[in-house]
């Protein structure tokens, strides 16, 4: 309490001690709804596949075959897709939107930022349907013969060249080209709100070092909103795992596990997606189980990614 | 005063209506046949509208009925619901698709009313099915077509074991020797490589293409096809997917060379070319709905009504002719509900009929749609 006998100490007491306590079970009531809901989803989604873990054992996990006619199922194949077409499109997104996150913030001339941030959460808005249809209407179609043009001149290379085989619009890139353009936005956005948390002070302290503006951004901006950045392409990334449909429309819906970013593939919700109406009894455990796949490398992704965030900071920011 | 006279005055044509129409119905059993035959007769009392086959839903139902299940009927399921709602205002029925497999594990959990289905319940299923004996109901038949994209030539013809090489790879370029001796024609045009086009959902439009295979060269046949048939197989990497019929005909109408199986409708709509295929009979038959209801004709129907039209007897038999089913419990558990079920089946069976050419499905071949109104009494309906 203030010692000072002029300042009126405002009357918390009238609202009593229960506003806080209130606000404390509120609070940890939230935070146990997001907790159960996530174990009631992995506890059911569990029991529910359990008929084709069963079954197949660690195949579920080791094997590539899928085949539901004999009633054979192996993930290894879309946990595969799932994480190539998810790390294609976090390569080419977080430059981008890592980018457009500083150039709104510490570039572009105040009156031009609104519209600009406007348009990028724009893109946001876009239902992931039209993404795909777009994708597969449009821009597999035309992207084919560049593909061909990459793999003329960069396949002939030993190594590098296995990534560019030969194949078609439908495809690991054309599925991580489309998620690129569905999380740039969310990276964007999140981006931006934590590099303006970057004190005034310490932007102007590293001017007036003489800092040119990129050694400004690199020196006090980037070090300052670093573990945020990185949470924020960990959202992208978990968007991108679990994007469904716009990645149905364009993978190619193959089981196929290929170093080629150019061939068929599939990922883990999009061969749920696309089996869901047909599957009955051992065939819709499987399919359930891809979706208990997903989520264990979910959190198991996300977990490695902290251990690097951490580990990273620890370096530049010393331990805390 | 007046309005209650009106009312009463009301009142009573509509409890005269529902006499008449009971005496409608209790001889329809008899009566289908002749009403049938004439399709001039029905024809007419449609156009005018005067209600003698659709005197039976006229015993206004009230009933809700929720259905989901095949997507390949759905087309015609929305407009037979559509023209039976006209005459039966105060009926709700829905049809939300979503594959077979979903109509038949709604239907075993008591989720919907009735399923519809383009495949036979297993046996081993059928105790899962909690509602107890269920019946299937013929609705349709349509053929499936083998399209493709080849400039400059309008009629492919293609044999199963063709079409079973090309869809495993085995076949890779146009100029096969295999293809070129049955289209010795076109042989300047069949230059290129083939792209094949499948379908990425599971679908029964896959199933039934496979079946076709399975039966006319695979393990029933001479064993070329190796896929065997279900609602999803295990194409070669080497192939191009696309999402629901009209993703494979995208696929077949963006893509030289390619080839793939698309419904009737769709291919018709998206504008592709499509094969002439060899029917059991050594023929080769377009597509069209009157080769399907020729391969309906020339399958058995076994009691419980399921029959198989792929790879079917009889020279103008079209060899993908794909049934479809509408599946319901035999006891219904609520008066409402059953009532509109066993009507809007009815409808479905008799001028539901008549609408299906118009949106490319074939109907029933005479002698079936008979057997499946006689078997709407086996529908057991509480008082």
């Amino acid at each position: 309490m203030n010692a000072n006998p002029d300042f009126r100490t405002p009357d918390f007491g009238a609202r009593g001690g229960h506003a806080d306590s209130l606000f404390r079970y509120a609070t940890i009531a939230a935070g146990a709804i997001v907790l159960l809901v996530l174990g009631a989803i992995a506890i059911t989604t569990t029991k529910r596949s359990w008929p084709a873990f069963d079954s197949m054992g660690l195949d579920f996990f080791t094997s590539d075959r899928w085949a539901p006619n004999d009633k054979f199922f192996g993930a290894k194949s879309f946990i595969y897709g799932s994480l190539v077409a998810s790390t294609i499109a976090v390569v080419l997104a977080v430059p981008v939107s890592l980018g457009i996150a500083l150039f709104t913030t510490q570039v572009v001339p105040a009156r031009w930022r609104r519209p600009i941030i406007y348009l990028v959460d724009l893109l946001a808005v876009v239902p992931s349907v039209v993404f795909g249809l777009w994708g597969i209407l449009v821009f597999a179609k035309h992207v084919d013969g560049f593909y061909g043009f990459l793999h003329t001149v960069l396949g002939p290379i030993p190594v590098v060249g296995d990534l560019f085989g030969e194949g078609s619009g439908r495809g690991f890139m054309t599925a991580g080209i489309i998620l690129a353009i569905m999380i740039t936005p969310i990276i964007t956005s999140l981006a931006r709100e934590v590099i303006d948390t970057c004190p005034q002070a310490d932007r102007e302290g590293a001017y007036a070092l003489g800092a040119t503006r990129w050694e400004m951004i690199r020196g006090a901006v980037l070090p300052h909103s670093k573990g945020g950045l990185v949470g924020a392409v960990m959202l992208g990334l978990g968007r991108a795992m679990g994007e469904t449909i716009a990645v149905a429309l364009v993978i190619g819906s193959t089981a196929n596990i290929s170093a080629n970013l150019f061939a068929s593939g599939d990922a883990l919700p999009a061969r749920i997606a696309n089996e869901w109406g047909e599957a009955e009894g051992t065939w819709r455990a499987a399919l359930i189980g891809l979706a208990v796949t997903l989520f264990a490398v979910t959190i198991l992704v996300n977990l490695a990614a902290t251990a690097v965030v951490n580990h990273s900071l620890a370096k530049s920011q010393g331990t805390r | 005063m007046l309005s209650t006279k009106n009312r009463s005055a009301g009142l009573l044509a509509v409890s005269l209506g529902l006499a008449l129409f009971a005496g409608a119905c209790g001889d329809d059993g008899g009566s289908t046949t002749a009403a049938n035959g004439s399709t001039a007769k029905t024809g007419a009392t449609a156009s005018t509208g005067a209600p003698t086959t659709t005197a039976a839903p006229k015993v206004d139902v009230t009933g809700t009925l929720n259905a989901s299940g095949a997507t390949f009927p759905k087309g015609f399921y929305e407009v037979a619901i559509a023209e039976f709602k006209k005459a039966q205002p105060k009926a709700t029925l829905t049809y939300a698709g979503g594959g077979s497999g979903k109509g038949r594990t709604d239907l075993q959990s008591q989720v919907v009313d009735w399923a519809g289905s383009d495949g036979l319940v297993k046996e081993a299923d059928k105790p899962n099915y909690k509602g107890g004996e269920f019946l299937y109901f013929p609705t349709v038949v349509a053929p499936i077509t083998v399209s493709y994209n080849l400039d400059g030539v309008d009629k492919l013809q293609l044999s199963a074991e063709t079409v079973a090489k090309i869809f495993q790879r085995e076949i890779k370029t146009w100029d096969d020797a295999a293809i070129v001796a049955e289209n010795p024609d076109a042989k300047a045009k069949l230059t290129g490589n083939i792209t094949v086009a499948h379908r990425s959902d599971g679908s029964g439009t896959t199933e039934n293409f496979t079946i076709y295979l399975n039966k006319s060269v695979g393990t029933g046949g001479t064993g070329i096809w190796k896929l065997k048939s279900g609602s999803t197989v295990e194409w070669p990497a080497d192939t191009q997917a696309g999402n629901g019929n009209a993703g494979v005909a995208q696929i077949v109408k963006d893509t030289k060379g390619s080839i793939g199986y698309v419904d009737f409708s769709d291919a018709k709509a998206t504008g592709l070319k499509f094969a002439s295929l060899k029917n059991k009979a050594g023929k080769f038959v377009a597509p069209s709905l009157d080769g399907a209801s020729a391969a309906a004709e020339g399958a058995t129907v076994n009691p419980d009504l399921s029959y198989d039209p792929l790879w079917a007897d009889g020279d103008k038999a079209y060899p993908i002719a794909a049934p479809t089913w509408i599946l319901a419990y035999v006891k219904q558990t609520d008066k409402a509900k059953g009532e509109t079920l066993k009507a809007f089946l009815r409808f479905i069976l008799t001028d539901g009929q008549k609408l299906a050419p118009g949106i490319d499905y074939a109907p029933l071949p005479k002698g079936l749609d008979e057997k499946a109104i006689a078997q709407l009494d086996k529908l057991q309906i509480p008082a």
